[in-house]
Protein backbone atom coordinates (compact mmCIF):
# COMPACT_ATOMS: atom_id res chain seq x y z
CA UNK A 1 0.00 0.00 0.00
CA UNK A 2 1.15 3.24 -0.98
CA UNK A 3 0.02 6.60 1.39
CA UNK A 4 0.52 10.40 -0.50
CA UNK A 5 -0.14 13.17 1.90
CA UNK A 6 0.29 16.81 0.54
CA UNK A 7 3.15 18.89 1.63
CA UNK A 8 1.17 22.24 1.33
CA UNK A 9 -1.78 23.52 0.84
CA UNK A 10 -2.34 24.05 -3.06
CA UNK A 11 -2.96 27.48 -4.61
CA UNK A 12 -3.74 26.05 -7.99
CA UNK A 13 -5.15 23.15 -9.06
CA UNK A 14 -2.84 19.76 -9.38
CA UNK A 15 -3.72 17.59 -12.80
CA UNK A 16 -2.92 13.96 -11.41
CA UNK A 17 -4.03 11.36 -14.01
CA UNK A 18 -1.65 9.41 -12.78
CA UNK A 19 -2.52 8.65 -9.32
CA UNK A 20 -3.95 5.22 -10.57
CA UNK A 21 -3.69 1.89 -8.30
CA UNK A 22 -2.35 -0.37 -10.90
CA UNK A 23 0.23 1.90 -12.39
CA UNK A 24 1.36 3.12 -8.74
CA UNK A 25 1.35 -0.87 -7.77
CA UNK A 26 4.41 -0.85 -10.13
CA UNK A 27 6.56 1.69 -9.27
CA UNK A 28 9.31 1.97 -6.87
CA UNK A 29 8.85 4.73 -4.00
CA UNK A 30 11.73 6.97 -5.66
CA UNK A 31 10.11 6.66 -9.49
CA UNK A 32 7.00 7.69 -8.05
CA UNK A 33 8.52 10.62 -6.53
CA UNK A 34 9.67 12.02 -9.63
CA UNK A 35 6.30 11.12 -11.79
CA UNK A 36 5.59 14.91 -13.64
CA UNK A 37 2.46 16.89 -12.20
CA UNK A 38 1.08 19.72 -13.62
CA UNK A 39 0.69 22.10 -10.74
CA UNK A 40 -0.85 25.51 -12.85
CA UNK A 41 1.04 26.03 -15.38
CA UNK A 42 4.53 24.25 -14.52
CA UNK A 43 5.37 20.37 -14.82
CA UNK A 44 6.71 19.36 -11.29
CA UNK A 45 7.91 16.25 -10.06
CA UNK A 46 5.43 14.46 -7.32
CA UNK A 47 7.64 14.72 -4.56
CA UNK A 48 7.58 18.19 -4.41
CA UNK A 49 3.91 17.97 -3.87
CA UNK A 50 3.14 14.99 -1.69
CA UNK A 51 5.29 13.03 0.61
CA UNK A 52 4.72 9.25 0.08
CA UNK A 53 4.94 6.62 2.25
CA UNK A 54 4.82 3.00 1.04
CA UNK A 55 4.87 -0.02 2.80
CA UNK A 56 6.98 -2.11 0.16
CA UNK A 57 4.02 -4.56 -0.44
CA UNK A 58 3.21 -4.84 -4.13
CA UNK A 59 -0.78 -3.94 -3.99
CA UNK A 60 -2.57 -1.61 -5.63
CA UNK A 61 -4.47 0.09 -2.74
CA UNK A 62 -3.47 3.88 -2.67
CA UNK A 63 -4.23 5.84 0.22
CA UNK A 64 -4.62 9.54 -0.39
CA UNK A 65 -4.43 11.34 3.42
CA UNK A 66 -5.46 15.35 3.45
CA UNK A 67 -6.98 18.05 1.42
CA UNK A 68 -7.24 16.57 -2.41
CA UNK A 69 -9.65 19.39 -3.22
CA UNK A 70 -7.61 21.00 -5.37
CA UNK A 71 -6.61 18.13 -7.40
CA UNK A 72 -7.81 17.08 -10.13
CA UNK A 73 -8.11 13.12 -12.38
CA UNK A 74 -7.49 10.68 -9.40
CA UNK A 75 -7.88 7.87 -10.81
CA UNK A 76 -8.74 8.72 -14.03
CA UNK A 77 -9.57 5.84 -16.50
CA UNK A 78 -8.38 3.56 -13.53
CA UNK A 79 -9.04 -0.11 -14.35
CA UNK A 80 -8.09 -1.69 -10.68
CA UNK A 81 -7.19 -1.59 -7.60
CA UNK A 82 -8.58 0.35 -4.94
CA UNK A 83 -8.22 3.63 -3.73
CA UNK A 84 -9.27 5.65 -0.62
CA UNK A 85 -8.85 8.84 -0.38
CA UNK A 86 -9.10 10.62 3.33
CA UNK A 87 -10.49 13.63 2.41
CA UNK A 88 -12.41 16.04 -0.13
CA UNK A 89 -11.15 15.14 -3.79
CA UNK A 90 -11.07 17.38 -7.07
CA UNK A 91 -12.93 17.38 -10.43
CA UNK A 92 -13.18 14.38 -12.55
CA UNK A 93 -12.44 11.95 -10.25
CA UNK A 94 -12.34 8.41 -11.82
CA UNK A 95 -13.70 9.87 -14.68
CA UNK A 96 -13.66 6.70 -17.53
CA UNK A 97 -12.77 4.66 -14.59
CA UNK A 98 -13.48 0.62 -15.87
CA UNK A 99 -12.71 -1.19 -13.43
CA UNK A 100 -11.48 -0.84 -9.47
CA UNK A 101 -12.71 0.62 -6.66
CA UNK A 102 -12.76 4.61 -5.12
CA UNK A 103 -13.21 5.09 -1.52
CA UNK A 104 -13.50 8.76 -0.94
CA UNK A 105 -14.05 10.19 2.99
CA UNK A 106 -15.27 13.58 2.40
CA UNK A 107 -16.96 15.71 -0.39
CA UNK A 108 -16.10 15.95 -4.35
CA UNK A 109 -15.77 18.07 -6.85
CA UNK A 110 -17.56 18.02 -10.42
CA UNK A 111 -17.65 15.30 -13.15
CA UNK A 112 -17.00 12.46 -10.63
CA UNK A 113 -17.36 9.08 -12.39
CA UNK A 114 -18.03 11.00 -15.62
CA UNK A 115 -18.13 8.71 -18.81
CA UNK A 116 -16.63 6.05 -16.61
CA UNK A 117 -17.19 2.25 -17.85
CA UNK A 118 -16.90 0.02 -14.91
CA UNK A 119 -15.97 -0.44 -11.22
CA UNK A 120 -17.26 1.58 -8.41
CA UNK A 121 -17.06 5.22 -6.19
CA UNK A 122 -18.20 5.97 -3.18
CA UNK A 123 -18.69 9.44 -1.90
CA UNK A 124 -19.25 9.71 2.00
CA UNK A 125 -19.75 13.54 1.73
CA UNK A 126 -21.00 15.21 -0.79
CA UNK A 127 -20.76 15.17 -4.89
CA UNK A 128 -20.09 18.81 -7.35
CA UNK A 129 -22.36 18.85 -10.80
CA UNK A 130 -22.17 16.38 -13.29
CA UNK A 131 -21.95 13.34 -11.60
CA UNK A 132 -21.06 10.48 -13.64
CA UNK A 133 -21.86 12.43 -16.88
CA UNK A 134 -21.06 13.15 -20.08
CA UNK A 135 -18.28 15.43 -21.07
CA UNK A 136 -19.46 18.37 -23.81
CA UNK A 137 -19.49 16.54 -26.99
CA UNK A 138 -20.19 12.95 -26.04
CA UNK A 139 -23.74 11.19 -26.42
CA UNK A 140 -23.07 8.68 -23.80
CA UNK A 141 -21.84 9.41 -20.00
CA UNK A 142 -21.13 7.07 -17.47
CA UNK A 143 -21.55 3.09 -19.78
CA UNK A 144 -21.68 1.04 -16.69
CA UNK A 145 -19.99 0.57 -12.83
CA UNK A 146 -21.65 2.28 -9.82
CA UNK A 147 -21.63 5.01 -8.18
CA UNK A 148 -22.88 5.56 -4.80
CA UNK A 149 -22.98 9.10 -2.98
CA UNK A 150 -24.28 9.60 0.99
CA UNK A 151 -24.93 12.50 0.52
CA UNK A 152 -26.48 15.14 -2.38
CA UNK A 153 -25.19 16.17 -5.70
CA UNK A 154 -24.91 18.97 -8.07
CA UNK A 155 -26.39 19.80 -11.23
CA UNK A 156 -27.20 17.25 -14.26
CA UNK A 157 -26.18 14.18 -12.42
CA UNK A 158 -26.30 10.93 -14.84
CA UNK A 159 -26.62 13.11 -17.40
CA UNK A 160 -26.66 10.87 -20.73
CA UNK A 161 -26.76 8.09 -18.58
CA UNK A 162 -26.15 4.94 -21.11
CA UNK A 163 -26.10 2.30 -18.52
CA UNK A 164 -24.86 1.69 -14.11
CA UNK A 165 -26.26 2.39 -11.33
CA UNK A 166 -25.81 5.89 -9.62
CA UNK A 167 -26.91 6.33 -5.76
CA UNK A 168 -27.53 9.81 -4.27
CA UNK A 169 -28.45 9.53 -0.48
CA UNK A 170 -29.67 13.13 0.22
CA UNK A 171 -31.09 14.78 -3.08
CA UNK A 172 -30.33 15.62 -6.49
CA UNK A 173 -29.42 19.35 -7.92
CA UNK A 174 -31.57 20.41 -11.09
CA UNK A 175 -31.66 18.46 -13.96
CA UNK A 176 -30.73 15.05 -13.27
CA UNK A 177 -30.86 12.25 -15.72
CA UNK A 178 -30.82 15.11 -18.24
CA UNK A 179 -30.73 12.97 -21.96
CA UNK A 180 -30.22 9.69 -20.02
CA UNK A 181 -29.95 6.53 -22.52
CA UNK A 182 -30.60 3.94 -19.95
CA UNK A 183 -29.46 2.97 -16.27
CA UNK A 184 -31.05 3.96 -12.68
CA UNK A 185 -30.56 7.07 -10.87
CA UNK A 186 -31.62 6.91 -7.15
CA UNK A 187 -32.12 9.54 -4.86
CA UNK A 188 -32.75 8.84 -1.46
CA UNK A 189 -33.59 12.64 -1.07
CA UNK A 190 -35.81 14.95 -3.28
CA UNK A 191 -34.79 14.74 -7.65
CA UNK A 192 -34.60 18.12 -8.78
CA UNK A 193 -36.49 20.12 -11.14
CA UNK A 194 -36.51 19.30 -14.73
CA UNK A 195 -35.29 15.61 -13.99
CA UNK A 196 -35.09 13.18 -16.83
CA UNK A 197 -35.74 15.96 -19.38
CA UNK A 198 -34.55 14.78 -23.31
CA UNK A 199 -34.52 11.17 -22.04
CA UNK A 200 -34.49 8.00 -23.99
CA UNK A 201 -34.93 5.37 -21.65
CA UNK A 202 -33.67 4.28 -18.31
CA UNK A 203 -34.88 4.80 -14.66
CA UNK A 204 -34.96 7.96 -12.47
CA UNK A 205 -36.19 6.96 -8.32
CA UNK A 206 -37.44 9.73 -6.11
CA UNK A 207 -37.53 8.17 -3.12
CA UNK A 208 -38.24 11.29 -1.41
CA UNK A 209 -40.40 13.17 -3.63
CA UNK A 210 -39.34 15.47 -6.49
CA UNK A 211 -39.10 19.28 -6.50
CA UNK A 212 -41.40 20.90 -9.03
CA UNK A 213 -43.66 19.52 -11.25
CA UNK A 214 -42.63 16.76 -13.80
CA UNK A 215 -42.12 18.56 -17.50
CA UNK A 216 -45.62 18.31 -19.53
CA UNK A 217 -43.78 16.11 -21.75
CA UNK A 218 -43.98 13.37 -18.88
CA UNK A 219 -47.09 11.76 -18.39
CA UNK A 220 -48.68 10.20 -15.34
CA UNK A 221 -48.90 6.33 -16.18
CA UNK A 222 -50.11 4.33 -12.44
CA UNK A 223 -49.24 4.13 -8.99
CA UNK A 224 -47.79 0.91 -8.50
CA UNK A 225 -44.55 -0.95 -6.49
CA UNK A 226 -42.52 -1.97 -9.32
CA UNK A 227 -40.90 -5.34 -7.89
CA UNK A 228 -37.25 -4.40 -9.48
CA UNK A 229 -36.90 -1.74 -6.70
CA UNK A 230 -37.50 -4.31 -3.89
CA UNK A 231 -34.70 -5.99 -5.41
CA UNK A 232 -32.78 -2.92 -5.53
CA UNK A 233 -33.49 -1.27 -2.21
CA UNK A 234 -32.13 -4.44 -0.83
CA UNK A 235 -29.07 -4.42 -2.27
CA UNK A 236 -28.83 -0.95 -1.53
CA UNK A 237 -30.28 -1.57 2.42
CA UNK A 238 -26.66 -4.11 2.01
CA UNK A 239 -24.87 -1.09 0.98
CA UNK A 240 -25.93 0.93 3.99
CA UNK A 241 -28.27 3.37 2.26
CA UNK A 242 -30.86 4.00 5.17
CA UNK A 243 -33.62 1.69 3.65
CA UNK A 244 -36.99 2.58 5.74
CA UNK A 245 -39.91 0.66 6.27
CA UNK A 246 -41.78 2.93 4.09
CA UNK A 247 -39.53 2.55 1.25
CA UNK A 248 -40.66 -1.09 1.98
CA UNK A 249 -43.69 -0.96 1.54
CA UNK A 250 -45.06 1.72 -0.19
CA UNK A 251 -46.01 2.88 -3.87
CA UNK A 252 -44.79 4.41 -6.37
CA UNK A 253 -46.27 7.12 -8.83
CA UNK A 254 -44.64 6.16 -12.23
CA UNK A 255 -44.07 9.01 -14.66
CA UNK A 256 -43.10 8.04 -18.27
CA UNK A 257 -40.90 10.54 -20.88
CA UNK A 258 -39.63 12.36 -22.28
CA UNK A 259 -42.35 12.32 -25.28
CA UNK A 260 -40.29 14.85 -26.87
CA UNK A 261 -37.29 11.70 -27.29
CA UNK A 262 -38.18 7.72 -27.05
CA UNK A 263 -40.27 8.35 -24.17
CA UNK A 264 -39.41 5.15 -22.86
CA UNK A 265 -38.06 6.25 -19.62
CA UNK A 266 -39.29 6.54 -16.16
CA UNK A 267 -39.43 8.55 -13.12
CA UNK A 268 -40.41 6.52 -10.06
CA UNK A 269 -42.06 8.94 -7.58
CA UNK A 270 -42.60 7.52 -4.01
CA UNK A 271 -45.81 8.59 -2.46
CA UNK A 272 -45.03 8.41 1.01
CA UNK A 273 -49.37 8.48 2.08
CA UNK A 274 -49.90 5.58 0.01
CA UNK A 275 -48.83 2.28 1.52
CA UNK B 1 -28.74 -57.24 7.28
CA UNK B 2 -31.57 -55.51 9.64
CA UNK B 3 -31.44 -52.15 10.88
CA UNK B 4 -33.96 -51.20 13.38
CA UNK B 5 -35.76 -54.61 12.77
CA UNK B 6 -36.30 -54.07 9.15
CA UNK B 7 -34.30 -56.13 6.11
CA UNK B 8 -32.45 -54.28 4.18
CA UNK B 9 -32.37 -56.37 1.11
CA UNK B 10 -28.72 -56.73 -0.41
CA UNK B 11 -29.44 -54.78 -3.54
CA UNK B 12 -29.17 -51.00 -5.36
CA UNK B 13 -31.24 -48.01 -6.67
CA UNK B 14 -30.34 -46.87 -9.99
CA UNK B 15 -30.06 -42.93 -11.21
CA UNK B 16 -29.10 -41.52 -13.51
CA UNK B 17 -27.41 -38.36 -15.29
CA UNK B 18 -29.76 -35.26 -15.45
CA UNK B 19 -29.09 -31.64 -15.68
CA UNK B 20 -30.52 -29.47 -12.90
CA UNK B 21 -31.81 -25.62 -12.37
CA UNK B 22 -32.83 -23.82 -9.01
CA UNK B 23 -35.49 -21.39 -9.39
CA UNK B 24 -35.82 -18.83 -6.81
CA UNK B 25 -39.80 -17.63 -6.80
CA UNK B 26 -41.01 -14.60 -4.63
CA UNK B 27 -44.57 -13.08 -4.17
CA UNK B 28 -46.05 -10.22 -2.01
CA UNK B 29 -46.93 -12.89 0.51
CA UNK B 30 -46.15 -16.07 1.53
CA UNK B 31 -49.24 -17.80 -0.05
CA UNK B 32 -48.69 -16.22 -3.10
CA UNK B 33 -44.91 -17.35 -3.23
CA UNK B 34 -46.39 -20.55 -2.74
CA UNK B 35 -48.91 -20.43 -5.29
CA UNK B 36 -46.10 -19.27 -7.89
CA UNK B 37 -43.48 -21.84 -6.63
CA UNK B 38 -45.92 -24.93 -6.30
CA UNK B 39 -47.30 -23.72 -10.03
CA UNK B 40 -43.76 -23.98 -11.26
CA UNK B 41 -43.48 -27.80 -9.87
CA UNK B 42 -46.72 -28.55 -11.17
CA UNK B 43 -47.22 -32.28 -13.26
CA UNK B 44 -43.66 -32.72 -13.34
CA UNK B 45 -43.39 -35.94 -11.44
CA UNK B 46 -41.57 -37.73 -14.11
CA UNK B 47 -39.51 -37.42 -16.86
CA UNK B 48 -41.22 -39.70 -19.20
CA UNK B 49 -44.65 -38.32 -18.83
CA UNK B 50 -43.63 -34.75 -17.60
CA UNK B 51 -40.68 -33.61 -19.64
CA UNK B 52 -39.33 -32.98 -16.61
CA UNK B 53 -39.02 -33.27 -12.55
CA UNK B 54 -39.43 -30.79 -10.06
CA UNK B 55 -40.22 -29.76 -6.69
CA UNK B 56 -40.32 -27.18 -4.39
CA UNK B 57 -36.99 -27.23 -2.30
CA UNK B 58 -37.62 -25.05 0.88
CA UNK B 59 -39.85 -22.07 1.40
CA UNK B 60 -37.56 -18.96 2.43
CA UNK B 61 -37.96 -15.99 4.96
CA UNK B 62 -38.29 -12.56 3.27
CA UNK B 63 -34.71 -11.80 4.81
CA UNK B 64 -33.55 -15.18 2.37
CA UNK B 65 -34.98 -13.89 -0.36
CA UNK B 66 -32.98 -11.46 -3.23
CA UNK B 67 -35.82 -8.86 -2.96
CA UNK B 68 -36.57 -9.25 0.61
CA UNK B 69 -40.54 -10.55 0.08
CA UNK B 70 -41.48 -14.16 0.97
CA UNK B 71 -40.10 -16.74 -1.16
CA UNK B 72 -38.93 -20.46 -2.33
CA UNK B 73 -36.73 -22.31 -4.28
CA UNK B 74 -38.04 -24.99 -6.95
CA UNK B 75 -35.25 -27.43 -8.17
CA UNK B 76 -36.45 -28.72 -11.88
CA UNK B 77 -34.40 -31.65 -13.16
CA UNK B 78 -34.92 -32.86 -17.42
CA UNK B 79 -32.68 -35.57 -19.57
CA UNK B 80 -30.82 -33.31 -21.39
CA UNK B 81 -29.56 -29.30 -21.77
CA UNK B 82 -32.37 -28.67 -24.54
CA UNK B 83 -35.19 -30.34 -22.46
CA UNK B 84 -34.67 -28.43 -19.30
CA UNK B 85 -33.96 -24.94 -21.57
CA UNK B 86 -37.85 -26.41 -22.79
CA UNK B 87 -39.40 -26.56 -19.27
CA UNK B 88 -36.99 -23.51 -17.82
CA UNK B 89 -39.20 -21.34 -20.22
CA UNK B 90 -42.60 -22.59 -20.04
CA UNK B 91 -42.12 -23.28 -16.39
CA UNK B 92 -41.71 -19.56 -15.84
CA UNK B 93 -43.35 -18.34 -18.49
CA UNK B 94 -46.42 -20.04 -18.22
CA UNK B 95 -46.80 -21.41 -14.46
CA UNK B 96 -44.48 -18.29 -12.39
CA UNK B 97 -45.20 -15.27 -14.58
CA UNK B 98 -48.50 -15.70 -14.75
CA UNK B 99 -48.99 -15.59 -11.04
CA UNK B 100 -50.09 -12.39 -9.26
CA UNK B 101 -46.80 -10.42 -7.66
CA UNK B 102 -44.46 -13.04 -8.49
CA UNK B 103 -40.97 -12.86 -9.32
CA UNK B 104 -38.00 -15.07 -11.00
CA UNK B 105 -34.41 -15.31 -9.89
CA UNK B 106 -31.66 -17.74 -10.67
CA UNK B 107 -30.76 -19.44 -7.02
CA UNK B 108 -27.98 -21.69 -8.81
CA UNK B 109 -24.31 -21.25 -10.00
CA UNK B 110 -24.38 -23.70 -12.82
CA UNK B 111 -21.67 -25.20 -14.79
CA UNK B 112 -23.33 -23.85 -17.70
CA UNK B 113 -26.18 -21.03 -18.02
CA UNK B 114 -29.32 -20.89 -19.85
CA UNK B 115 -31.11 -17.90 -21.41
CA UNK B 116 -34.47 -17.55 -19.78
CA UNK B 117 -35.48 -13.74 -18.97
CA UNK B 118 -33.77 -12.89 -22.32
CA UNK B 119 -36.06 -15.20 -24.23
CA UNK B 120 -39.40 -14.51 -22.34
CA UNK B 121 -38.48 -10.72 -22.48
CA UNK B 122 -39.96 -10.58 -25.74
CA UNK B 123 -43.83 -10.98 -23.79
CA UNK B 124 -42.94 -7.19 -23.52
CA UNK B 125 -43.59 -6.54 -26.70
CA UNK B 126 -41.23 -3.96 -27.09
CA UNK B 127 -41.60 -2.39 -23.35
CA UNK B 128 -39.56 -4.89 -21.60
CA UNK B 129 -36.57 -3.44 -19.70
CA UNK B 130 -33.66 -4.49 -18.41
CA UNK B 131 -31.52 -3.44 -15.35
CA UNK B 132 -28.19 -4.92 -14.66
CA UNK B 133 -27.71 -5.46 -10.50
CA UNK B 134 -24.48 -7.15 -9.06
CA UNK B 135 -23.67 -8.35 -12.35
CA UNK B 136 -26.51 -9.41 -13.06
CA UNK B 137 -29.34 -8.79 -15.58
CA UNK B 138 -33.10 -8.79 -14.65
CA UNK B 139 -35.43 -8.16 -17.17
CA UNK B 140 -38.87 -6.44 -16.56
CA UNK B 141 -41.48 -7.47 -18.67
CA UNK B 142 -44.70 -5.04 -18.10
CA UNK B 143 -48.27 -7.11 -16.97
CA UNK B 144 -51.20 -6.62 -16.14
CA UNK B 145 -50.35 -5.90 -12.37
CA UNK B 146 -47.60 -3.74 -12.54
CA UNK B 147 -44.36 -6.00 -13.73
CA UNK B 148 -42.59 -9.52 -13.99
CA UNK B 149 -38.89 -9.45 -12.99
CA UNK B 150 -37.47 -12.36 -14.35
CA UNK B 151 -33.30 -12.74 -14.34
CA UNK B 152 -31.57 -12.86 -17.68
CA UNK B 153 -29.79 -16.24 -17.55
CA UNK B 154 -30.24 -19.04 -15.26
CA UNK B 155 -27.44 -21.71 -14.15
CA UNK B 156 -27.53 -25.14 -14.81
CA UNK B 157 -25.48 -28.41 -13.68
CA UNK B 158 -25.23 -32.17 -13.93
CA UNK B 159 -27.34 -33.59 -11.52
CA UNK B 160 -28.93 -37.40 -10.17
CA UNK B 161 -32.36 -38.09 -10.59
CA UNK B 162 -34.17 -41.51 -9.65
CA UNK B 163 -32.61 -42.37 -6.56
CA UNK B 164 -35.31 -44.75 -5.30
CA UNK B 165 -36.21 -46.93 -1.98
CA UNK B 166 -38.97 -49.37 -1.84
CA UNK B 167 -40.91 -49.39 1.33
CA UNK B 168 -42.62 -52.82 1.60
CA UNK B 169 -44.95 -52.58 4.49
CA UNK B 170 -47.12 -55.19 6.51
CA UNK B 171 -50.34 -53.12 6.00
CA UNK B 172 -51.25 -49.32 4.18
CA UNK B 173 -51.10 -47.88 7.27
CA UNK B 174 -47.81 -48.60 8.27
CA UNK B 175 -46.42 -48.55 4.69
CA UNK B 176 -47.74 -45.00 4.46
CA UNK B 177 -46.44 -43.53 8.10
CA UNK B 178 -43.16 -45.34 6.93
CA UNK B 179 -43.27 -43.39 3.78
CA UNK B 180 -44.22 -40.21 5.35
CA UNK B 181 -41.72 -40.19 7.78
CA UNK B 182 -39.08 -40.89 5.08
CA UNK B 183 -40.22 -37.68 3.48
CA UNK B 184 -40.17 -35.28 6.58
CA UNK B 185 -36.54 -35.79 6.83
CA UNK B 186 -35.08 -36.48 3.01
CA UNK B 187 -36.63 -32.82 2.41
CA UNK B 188 -34.41 -31.12 4.52
CA UNK B 189 -31.52 -32.00 2.62
CA UNK B 190 -30.54 -28.86 0.65
CA UNK B 191 -30.46 -29.39 -3.20
CA UNK B 192 -32.99 -32.44 -3.24
CA UNK B 193 -36.53 -33.25 -3.95
CA UNK B 194 -38.93 -35.40 -3.80
CA UNK B 195 -40.80 -35.10 -7.16
CA UNK B 196 -44.23 -36.92 -6.70
CA UNK B 197 -47.06 -36.53 -4.98
CA UNK B 198 -46.58 -35.98 -1.12
CA UNK B 199 -42.76 -37.25 -1.96
CA UNK B 200 -44.25 -40.68 -2.42
CA UNK B 201 -44.96 -43.12 -5.41
CA UNK B 202 -47.75 -45.46 -5.39
CA UNK B 203 -47.76 -46.74 -9.30
CA UNK B 204 -43.86 -47.82 -9.29
CA UNK B 205 -43.10 -48.84 -13.19
CA UNK B 206 -41.11 -51.90 -14.80
CA UNK B 207 -39.52 -51.09 -18.22
CA UNK B 208 -42.03 -52.50 -21.04
CA UNK B 209 -45.33 -53.74 -21.21
CA UNK B 210 -47.41 -56.56 -22.78
CA UNK B 211 -49.06 -53.77 -24.81
CA UNK B 212 -46.40 -52.65 -27.89
CA UNK B 213 -47.65 -49.09 -27.76
CA UNK B 214 -46.67 -48.77 -24.07
CA UNK B 215 -42.78 -48.57 -23.22
CA UNK B 216 -43.76 -48.66 -18.80
CA UNK B 217 -46.42 -50.69 -16.89
CA UNK B 218 -47.04 -51.61 -13.64
CA UNK B 219 -44.41 -52.67 -11.70
CA UNK B 220 -45.80 -56.13 -11.51
CA UNK B 221 -43.60 -57.88 -9.38
CA UNK B 222 -44.26 -55.28 -5.96
CA UNK B 223 -48.15 -55.62 -6.97
CA UNK B 224 -49.41 -57.12 -3.49
CA UNK B 225 -52.72 -57.91 -5.18
CA UNK B 226 -51.03 -60.25 -8.07
CA UNK B 227 -48.25 -61.99 -5.62
CA UNK B 228 -49.32 -65.68 -6.70
CA UNK B 229 -49.61 -64.76 -10.10
CA UNK B 230 -46.65 -63.51 -11.19
CA UNK B 231 -42.62 -63.74 -10.31
CA UNK B 232 -43.49 -61.24 -7.47
CA UNK B 233 -40.37 -59.53 -5.21
CA UNK B 234 -42.70 -59.30 -2.31
CA UNK B 235 -41.86 -61.69 0.89
CA UNK B 236 -44.66 -63.24 3.06
CA UNK B 237 -46.82 -60.60 4.75
CA UNK B 238 -46.52 -57.74 2.31
CA UNK B 239 -49.42 -56.04 2.04
CA UNK B 240 -48.57 -52.59 0.57
CA UNK B 241 -45.51 -51.11 -1.17
CA UNK B 242 -44.45 -47.37 -1.58
CA UNK B 243 -41.36 -46.23 -3.27
CA UNK B 244 -39.77 -42.94 -2.46
CA UNK B 245 -38.24 -41.05 -5.60
CA UNK B 246 -35.78 -38.33 -5.40
CA UNK B 247 -33.42 -36.03 -7.50
CA UNK B 248 -30.57 -34.42 -6.20
CA UNK B 249 -28.09 -31.57 -7.72
CA UNK B 250 -25.45 -33.04 -6.27
CA UNK B 251 -24.41 -37.02 -5.60
CA UNK B 252 -23.48 -36.43 -1.67
CA UNK B 253 -26.65 -34.47 -0.55
CA UNK B 254 -28.63 -37.38 -2.97
CA UNK B 255 -27.07 -40.05 -0.60
CA UNK B 256 -27.34 -38.18 2.04
CA UNK B 257 -31.08 -38.15 1.37
CA UNK B 258 -31.56 -41.39 0.69
CA UNK B 259 -29.58 -42.55 4.05
CA UNK B 260 -31.38 -40.35 5.59
CA UNK B 261 -34.96 -41.93 4.72
CA UNK B 262 -34.29 -44.88 4.26
CA UNK B 263 -33.35 -45.16 8.37
CA UNK B 264 -36.99 -42.78 8.89
CA UNK B 265 -38.53 -45.52 7.19
CA UNK B 266 -37.59 -48.41 9.17
CA UNK B 267 -39.97 -48.83 11.92
CA UNK B 268 -43.06 -51.04 12.86
CA UNK B 269 -44.94 -52.95 10.19
CA UNK B 270 -42.07 -52.34 7.26
CA UNK B 271 -41.29 -55.77 6.50
CA UNK B 272 -38.32 -55.20 4.37
CA UNK B 273 -36.75 -51.72 2.37
CA UNK B 274 -35.72 -52.62 -1.36
CA UNK B 275 -34.09 -50.20 -3.82
CA UNK B 276 -35.28 -50.41 -7.98
CA UNK B 277 -32.61 -50.71 -10.51
CA UNK B 278 -32.53 -51.73 -13.98
CA UNK B 279 -29.76 -54.45 -13.67
CA UNK B 280 -26.92 -51.69 -13.36
CA UNK B 281 -27.67 -51.27 -17.18
CA UNK B 282 -28.77 -48.19 -17.61
CA UNK B 283 -28.38 -45.79 -14.86
CA UNK B 284 -24.44 -44.19 -14.31
CA UNK B 285 -24.83 -44.32 -10.21
CA UNK B 286 -25.55 -46.70 -8.08
CA UNK B 287 -26.46 -46.51 -4.40
CA UNK B 288 -26.42 -49.94 -2.53
CA UNK B 289 -29.02 -49.87 0.06
CA UNK B 290 -26.42 -51.55 2.69
CA UNK B 291 -23.75 -49.25 1.45
CA UNK B 292 -25.95 -46.10 2.32
CA UNK B 293 -26.47 -47.40 6.06
CA UNK B 294 -22.78 -48.37 6.25
CA UNK B 295 -21.53 -48.23 9.72
CA UNK B 296 -25.15 -47.49 10.81
CA UNK B 297 -26.24 -51.09 10.45
CA UNK B 298 -26.22 -52.72 13.73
Amino acid sequence: MKVLRPRCAFDVPVEAECLVPERLAEMTTEALLRLPLAYGRFSVPLGELFEVEADGAADAAVVLEGDFSRVKRIGENMAGGSLEIRGNAGMHLGAGMSGGTIRVLGDVDAWAGAMMSGGCIEITGNAGPSLAGAYPGETRGMRGGMVLVRGDTGLRAGERLRRGLVVVGGCTGDFPGFGMLAGTLVAFGTLGIRAGAGSKRGTLVALGGARGEMLPTYREACVYRPVFLDRLLCFLEREGFSVTAEHRSGRFRRWVGDANELGKGEILVHEKDLQ
Amino acid sequence: MRFAGVEIEDTYAEAFKMWGARLLVTGSSPEWARAAAEAAAGFAHSVIGCGCEAGVERFLSPEETPDGRPGATVLLFASSRKDLEKQLLLRVGQAVMTCPTSACYNALAGEEELSVGGKLRYFGDGWQGSKVLEGARFWRIPVMDGEFLVEDRFGIRRSIGGGNFLILGADARAALEAAEAAVRVMRRVPGVILPFPGGIVRSGSKVGSRYKFLSASTNTSYCPSLRPLVESALPEGTNCVYEIVADGLEEDSLRQALRDGVKAACREGVCRISAGNYGGRLGQYVFALRDLLGGDAP
